[in-house]
């Protein structure tokens, strides 16, 4: 299990591999990955995203997610990687990868980790273009997306910290 | 007590420093906030939308009513969007 949060740019595709091979020499029967890319502006014009975050505190969020993660669904192994700094438009912002004896596992974990990632890891994202600077808003519907996970964890008596 | 409050994203453009050392009597994050918003008018300007604020004490996210004994370090910052 890992966590990583770094200015520099990493290679998702050789991670992805990395990851891969190290889960299939544990045993794991299923690898899910995904990764955030810096989009453009509706209009286009991006020229850099910022990404500001709380040193200290985001390790402390991401390693509580995946160690929640890990509680509730068989895992042979996990790794989230997320940059903070300048970044440009087409560069990759973060990833998850998720390996599991079986696919629903590594997929539902996958799920869950970008869900609580979003809202609950303090990084926020600045937007450079045309008309200026501006801080993105946080959508509501990223904070809808932890609900799903409610049941399970009203089952077992808690869920991840947060308030 | 002596507190450790630092800022982040535009809480900390709004406030004009990253963080900073409060000596207080406030018993709860909301009264430090009721107390740091009679200071200036960019401490009442930046936390004038408290819907859009966010609390961490010591690190862990937490509510504004939470106490603040035995706390070290606040943070206060926009809701986050990682990801």
């Amino acid at each position: 299990m890992s966590v990583r949060v770094q200015r520099e740019a990493f290679d998702y595709g050789r991670e992805c591999a990395g990851f891969e091979r190290a889960a299939a020499a544990s045993g794991a029967g299923a690898v899910v990955t995904f990764c955030g890319i810096v989009r453009d502006l509706p209009g286009g014009g991006l020229r850099h995203m910022e990404i500001e975050h709380y040193p200290g505190m985001t390790e402390r969020a991401l390693g509580a997610i995946e160690a929640e993660a890990r509680q509730r669904w068989a895992l042979d192994a996990a790794l989230i990687v997320h940059r903070y700094g300048s970044l440009a438009p087409g560069e990759t912002i973060m990833m998850v990868a998720t390996a599991a004896p079986h696919r629903a596992d590594a997929f539902d974990a996958a799920a869950f980790l970008m869900d609580y990632l979003k809202s609950r890891a303090p990084f926020w994202k600045k937007e450079t273009g045309p008309e200026g600077a501006a801080w993105v808003a946080a959508r509501t519907e990223d904070e809808a997306a932890l609900e799903r996970w409610s049941d399970a964890a009203a089952r077992r008596g808690d869920g991840p910290g947060g308030a | 007590m002596t507190l450790q409050v630092l800022y982040f994203a535009w809480l900390r453009e709004r406030i004009g420093l990253p963080r900073e050392e409060i000596e207080t009597r406030a018993q709860t994050v909301a009264e430090l906030v009721a107390e740091l918003r009679t200071r200036e008018p960019r401490y009442d300007a930046a936390f004038a939308d408290m819907a859009a604020v966010r609390v961490a004490l010591d690190q862990e996210l937490a509510g504004m009513d939470a106490p603040l004994a035995g706390v070290r370090e606040v943070a206060f910052f926009p809701p986050m969007t990682g990801g």
